[in-house]
């Protein structure tokens, strides 16, 4: 009888792990299926035509990659410093090192759209507002929706997932390589920058992995503070070509397509490429971070 | 920090600050000075001066990181002040809590009621908390405690791709194919409600729940295990009476963390709840949350006009929610430490 009920429990437990994993699959196997037919070379590289049922999501793309490049401009060297204090300089019963904590993991634990009433907020508002004030006469350049605008508030929402994976690295350097530094006479800035950082690179590469796979992911903070469903090219590439220029963005376009079209069957296969586009692309990003995290691992216990 | 704790006298810094460390100790070493000499020591007080200016730039940037939490804080409220200081004539942070309880921003009179939408948001979220836990907590279980070694390696990271995927691309999927399944199994009347909605956010909901909680239930010490076992118990009984208790609050950090990461889910909801914001209790009608009904509006209002301001209150609620699960949630997984480990 006992038996019986363990038996039965653990099968619970694995058909759990099973449907889960199942759906996974499901997900990703529809997603695969339905989405590679019409994946070409021309559907990465060409603007949309006729009404989004023909041509490619280049624009979109490169809005994507543009987007992420500018947020990680932003947040790692920022995340990286704030992981520094935290694991190098900070007591950790002082009140600072307490306040950072819970500051970071409140960041992590706030809704996507509220970064982006924040975008709005304080980037263009208060902070372009500002500029259009100073700089250019009260005219509109910078106080309305971006991509410089969108990749900052994708790097506020992005900067606790460096902190917390490069902390964890930092802290895995073993302290005796610190004390044969300071040994040597290196003082803590160059214990910092030649011994520590230098060993933990994998953690700054896992961060800023995680963290570009997270924002290109993510839809909700941009949706007022700069991306666009349509915009023409300008020249030999789409916009943006100027900081204070709308973008296109994969995220967007496949919940337009998706929710808006008015002929749902006909962007049917191009939409689901989009979604497979995006799809490979934050996949292969996060299993990147999962296998050199994995290696740091296997590393750090040897 | 235990190597720079002695303090030196020839340094300038405050010697009991924790920052003054070894490195001046250098100066007065014999063999330095004798090659160099004042170049050396000159060179020396530039590389402690950079050292220190190196210290405070960092710590200002960590402080740059705290005020970044209140600037959100601050920036969204401002947005709504004018609203809850009662400067809005259409209508005040009292009239939307009150009857009628109608969401209706774009008619001739307007009316922001926030309740159908915290219903929704309530509805769509309790669906998701109801499918996915379950799921979750049984799959960590089984992962922590039965599954074998090399099976286990590979589980975690990949139930943990499940929370890669971009919530639009779940959204996408639950649009296109998983609301016909369950309109089809359910004979449903609508293809898109709050049920499927619930069913499609808790795919984002059980990564968390299940990597939190098999966090909580593998840092759980071995000795309480082995206690168990020696006393005869089954790798179930175990599993179901020692370990699983010795994690809750583990694992009441996960549910929490989760119930926060679905309240504040906006595309998912936004793309399959049938957004319709009507004040109702049917999990198979549709349903309109906060964050779906903001992103889904503010697209479209005047800037500092009353709608504007609703919407910015909106998130102004969201952000405290969530802020307060999350604080619950870190409150107990300290409290979980404290207990497994004397000191947190």
């Amino acid at each position: 009888m006992k038996r019986t009920i363990d038996r039965g429990v653990v099968a619970l437990c694995l058909f759990s792990t099973v449907l889960i994993v199942a759906m996974l699959a499901i997900i990703l196997g529809d997603i695969a299926i339905k989405g590679w037919g019409r994946l070409s070379w021309e559907f990465l590289t060409a603007a949309s035509s006729n009404g989004m049922t023909e041509g490619g999501i280049f624009p979109a793309i490169y809005g994507t990659v543009v987007l992420v490049l500018l947020m990680s401009v932003a947040a790692v060297p920022f995340g990286v410093l704030v992981a520094i204090y935290l694991s190098e300089y900070a007591l950790k019963d002082s009140y600072l090192y307490r306040a950072t904590r819970i500051a970071v993991s409140n960041l992590a634990g706030v809704p996507s759209i509220v970064f982006g009433l924040f975008g709005l907020g304080f980037f263009i508002q208060t902070v372009g507002g500002a500029m259009d004030r100073a700089l250019y006469g009260g005219n509109t350049v910078f106080g309305q929706p971006s991509i410089l605008w969108a990749s900052m508030t994708m790097a506020v929402l992005t900067l606790p997932v460096v902190i917390v994976t490069v902390e964890e690295t930092l802290r895995s350097v073993p302290q005796d390589y610190r004390a044969a530094s300071f040994a040597l006479g290196g003082t803590r800035l160059q214990t910092i920058f030649r011994v520590v950082l230098p060993q933990s690179w994998s953690g700054v590469m896992t961060g800023t992995i995680l963290a570009v796979s997270r924002g290109a992911g993510e839809v909700a903070p941009i949706l007022f503070t700069g991306v666009a469903y349509f915009l023409p090219f300008r020249g030999a590439l789409p916009p943006p070509s100027a900081p204070n220029e709308q973008f296109m963005q994969l995220g967007y376009h496949v919940y337009v397509l998706a929710t808006q079209s008015p002929d749902v069957e006909a962007t049917m296969p191009l939409l689901y490429s989009t979604v497979f586009v995006l799809l490979a692309l934050t996949f292969l990003l996060n299993i990147s971070a999962i296998l050199i995290r994995k290696r740091m691992r296997a590393w750090a216990t040897t | 920090m235990s190597f720079t704790s002695e303090p030196d006298p020839s340094s300038n810094d405050d010697p009991s600050s924790h920052e003054a460390h070894d490195e001046s100790g250098s100066e007065n070493r014999p063999g330095v000075s004798r090659f160099s000499g004042t170049k050396a020591k000159s060179n020396l007080r530039l590389r402690r001066r950079l050292d220190k200016l190196a210290e405070n730039a960092i710590f200002g940037v960590s402080l740059a990181a705290i005020s970044i939490i209140f600037l959100i804080f601050v920036y969204v409220a401002r947005e709504a002040w004018p609203l809850i200081a009662g400067a809005v004539e259409e209508t005040s942070v009292g009239a939307m809590f009150m009857s009628p309880f109608e969401w209706q921003p774009v008619s001739i009179t307007s009316r922001y009621s926030v309740i159908p939408l915290l219903v929704g948001t309530l509805k769509v979220t309790l669906i998701a908390m109801l499918v996915g836990t379950p799921v979750a907590l049984a799959a960590a279980l089984y992962t922590a405690e039965f599954a074998p070694p090399r099976l286990k390696e590979w589980i975690k990271p990949t139930v943990e791709l499940l929370a890669g995927i971009p919530s639009v691309v779940v959204g996408f999927f639950a649009l296109i194919v998983l609301a016909s399944w369950i309109q089809d199994v359910l004979g449903l009347q609508f293809r898109l409600n709050a049920f499927t909605a619930g069913v499609a956010l808790s795919l984002a909901v059980i990564p968390i729940i299940y990597t939190v909680t098999e966090d909580a239930l593998s840092a759980v010490p071995r000795t309480y295990k082995e206690a168990s076992l020696a006393l005869g118990a089954s790798k179930v009984q175990t599993a179901v009476r020692v370990v699983l208790p010795a994690a809750s609050p583990g694992i009441g950090a996960a549910l929490t963390l989760g119930l926060g990461r679905a309240i504040g889910e906006t595309m998912i909801v936004l793309m399959v709840s049938g957004n319709a914001a009507v004040l109702s209790l049917d999990p198979f009608s549709g349903a309109r949350t906060m964050s779906a009904t903001i992103a889904a509006e503010l697209g479209e209002v005047i800037f500092g006009g009353e709608h504007y301001r609703v919407l910015f209150f909106l998130g102004v609620l969201l952000f405290i929610i969530t802020t307060g699960l999350n604080w619950v949630g870190d409150r107990i997984n300290t409290g979980l430490r404290k207990k497994l480990f004397g000191n947190a």
